[in-house]
């Protein structure tokens, strides 16, 4: 690979105008961050140094957050835990400072689980039923081709939880109210239109030659999809993918209403923590953090996929 | 080498007909160029033949056997897009590979004929290169290297050259019409551009509307065209058409255009009182002061070595070559002496050529 030689062009922004546009976005970009960040710092506070006033911004770091996130305990008096053994661990140690024991581990990792296993199951649904219905709009001559896709489409045109009731319902009928297969049926459903007009987009761009090239060196079309539509369609395979995952990872009204335990994500999961005593804000925010983290690390995997313009110059218009 | 006829194809999208009734032979091994302007039917046609489109009625034979409705995957047919059709997620060699990859070859196999292929088309060096990189001159070759790797029974070419600039289709149109001879291979190739047609073709058919109007060798589609839309699509400048009202008897061997007597090939069918244009191409005028036909020079078009004077006459514009060494002057009358073995006669409304002596009773 050679370097590039760029040649100065005309249209090339002037050095005033980059300044500005840097400035704008770095000041976007720290808008944006900051709510995290506090979250993120938050989460290693203290109790007290989460709410004081005036909010701190150099603390002396602590994990009893994410202790307190991970377990279940209980407030004892002094007497009574002079009674018990010395703590065995750093995290009974810290617990026990403040006058509580460990009862037993909390239920963030099962409600963690859930959202891993309903989001990407969904996701994984809703983008394999859309490369296919996308892929067969965009090829094929289907009857009403255009009235399906408007249907399809006016799926999104109301909030998803304007048919809250009749789900709930049909749910409750088919026992699939707070079942992992429930969730993902009903998150793949909501993501399935918004999938296939996505793909559809990304499917007209990919010449037919690239197939038809295919079928006649002897491919069937199913080969040929698989083999030479599939890898073309990677980026807008891995946009839809991550567009489906945040909704899937973040939905919030369906979790509460149709979850309450078994099949509970992180969503509803995450104002529990808050507790019945103190308010505990760092545990509330150790949760937020480790939330964000799958999905961050599932959009940082995919980014070369979406920046990665891999039919650039291939055929020639 | 596959012989490939079309029996009364016809394709229909919709309501829209862009292919009527084609019957088309092409022969083992021979170089068969489908000449036509745009949107006439030709990539359809094509498609046709590959089993990428289905005709609406008609059938499509291979070796004598009908593959009309069979899948392109099993016709053993190979086809060059118009747009190279390269996959740009593989490298040239997966991508001279791909036909063969489908076919279970061993590897060493693959890779021998891979390699023999891309010494054929001299691009041995850009085996490991990414396809988006390549000029087009390159991106051809892969294309052609893909189509030839499994030496199918016959090469269809949409418009492959279609993508170049002038000066390497010409270079690319030798090399192409070479290594159809070296491989012997059975060739249908699409284009709308005559000179590339006249130049490599053993055969062309000329479409216009969905419909052939005429095959033959290139010399003889110059000489005879056999519709007013032949004669006036090839050749550049096209065939010059005189308007003239006439009727003439079988045998006769002259017109009388605006009074004046012209001898013509013998005619071999009568004609009832009608509308006719007689054709004639550009080197078969000179200038004759003797000559009854008078006209006005109107424009001059300097090509070098010759150039076309446009005369105007009472039946029509004609435009002759004449070398350029003849000095003419806008707005001076001439004669204008037409060779009479190289005249042809239409009919002005529907643009068949009428049958003579010319076309050797080819048709009537
Ligand atoms: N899938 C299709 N659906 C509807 N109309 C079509 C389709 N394919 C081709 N046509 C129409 O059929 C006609 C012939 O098309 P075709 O592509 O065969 O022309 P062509 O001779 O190859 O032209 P060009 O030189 O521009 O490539 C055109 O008018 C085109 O609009
Ligand atoms: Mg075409």
């Amino acid at each position: 690979m050679s370097t590039p030689i760029t040649a100065h062009s005309v249209a090339e922004p002037s050095s005033r105008s980059k300044l500005i546009a840097s400035f704008l976005v770095v000041t976007y970009a720290v808008i944006t961050i900051l709510p995290l960040l506090w979250i993120f710092l938050t989460g290693f506070k203290t109790p007290p140094d989460s709410i004081a006033y005036p909010p701190k911004v150099l603390f002396e770091p602590s994990v009893e957050g994410y202790v307190n996130l991970f377990t279940t305990r209980s407030r004892q008096t002094p007497e009574f835990l002079a009674t018990l053994p010395p703590p065995q661990t750093w995290y009974e140690r810290l617990v026990r400072s403040r006058n509580m024991v460990i009862g037993g581990p909390s239920k963030v990792v099962p409600r963690f689980v859930n959202s891993m296993v309903i989001g990407f199951g969904s996701t994984f649904l809703a983008v394999c039923f859309g490369t296919i219905a996308a892929y067969a709009f965009s090829r094929f001559r289907v009857p009403l081709a255009d009235d399906l896709l408007f249907f399809i489409l006016s799926t999104r045109m109301m909030p998803p939880i304007a048919v809250a009731i009749p789900i709930y319902l049909m749910f409750r009928h088919l026992g699939l109210t707070d079942t992992k297969l429930g969730m993902i049926l009903l998150y793949t459903a909501v993501n399935v239109s918004l999938a296939v007009w996505l793909l559809k987009g990304f499917m007209d761009e990919i010449p037919r030659e690239y197939e038809e090239a295919a079928m006649v060196d002897g491919y069937t079309r199913l080969q040929a999809f698989f083999k030479v539509v599939l890898p073309q369609a990677t980026t807008g395979i891995a946009a839809t993918a991550i567009f489906c995952l945040i909704f899937a990872w973040n939905e919030y009204a369906f979790a509460v209403l149709l979850t309450s335990g078994d099949a509970q994500t992180m969503p509803p999961f995450i104002p529990f923590i808050i507790g019945e005593g103190g308010q505990d804000w760092p545990a509330v925010a150790a949760a937020t953090t480790i939330f964000f983290i799958p999905i961050l690390c599932f959009t940082i995997l995919l980014r070369r996929h979406l920046l990665r313009g891999i039919t650039f110059g291939a055929v020639r218009k | 080498m596959a012989e490939i006829k079309l029996e009364s194809v016809a394709k229909t999208f919709g309501t829209f007909t862009a292919v009527k009734g084609v019957n088309v032979t092409v022969d083992h091994g021979s170089f068969f160029v489908i000449l036509g302007p745009s949107g006439c039917g030709k990539t359809t046609t094509l498609r046709m033949m590959a089993g990428l489109e289905l005709p609406t009625s008609g059938r499509i034979l291979l070796d004598g056997e009908d593959v009309t409705v069979l899948p392109a995957s099993a016709r053993d047919i190979a086809f060059v897009f118009q747009l190279f059709a390269l996959y740009p997620h593989m490298n040239v060699r997966q991508n001279i590979a791909f036909p063969l990859r489908c076919q279970n070859y061993r590897r060493d196999e693959v890779r021998r004929s891979v390699e023999e292929t891309a010494r054929l088309l001299r691009i041995d060096h850009l085996l490991d290169r990414r396809v988006g990189g390549l000029s087009g001159g390159d991106r051809q070759r892969v294309a052609l290297g893909r189509a030839i790797v499994r030496r199918p029974k016959a090469f269809l070419m949409d418009e492959p050259l279609g993508a170049l600039d002038s000066e390497f289709r010409k270079l690319m149109c030798g090399e192409l019409r070479e290594l159809h001879d070296r491989i012997d291979a059975t060739t249908v190739y699409i284009t709308h551009d005559q000179l590339e047609a006249m130049a490599m073709a053993d055969v062309i058919a000329i479409m216009n509307q969905g419909r052939v109007e005429q095959i033959g060798t290139p010399q003889e589609i110059y000489d005879r065209p056999a519709s007013m839309f032949v004669a006036d699509f090839i050749g550049a400048p096209p065939m010059s058409f005189l308007a003239v009202r006439a009727s003439l008897q079988r045998g006769a061997r002259s017109i009388e255009v605006d009074g004046v007597p012209l001898e013509m090939p013998q005619l071999f069918e009568d004609r009832a009182e009608g509308s006719l244009a007689l054709g004639v191409r550009p080197e078969n005028v000179s200038f004759a002061d003797s000559a009854g036909l008078r006209g006005r020079v109107i424009g001059a078009e300097y090509l070098g070595t010759t150039q076309i004077v446009t005369v105007t006459t009472a039946n029509g514009q004609i435009k002759a070559r004449l070398p350029s060494g003849n000095a003419v002057r806008i707005g001076e009358t001439v004669g204008l002496a037409l060779r009479p073995d190289k005249l042809s006669l239409f009919d002005a409304v529907s643009g068949r050529a009428l049958s003579s002596a010319l076309y050797g009773g080819l048709h009537g």
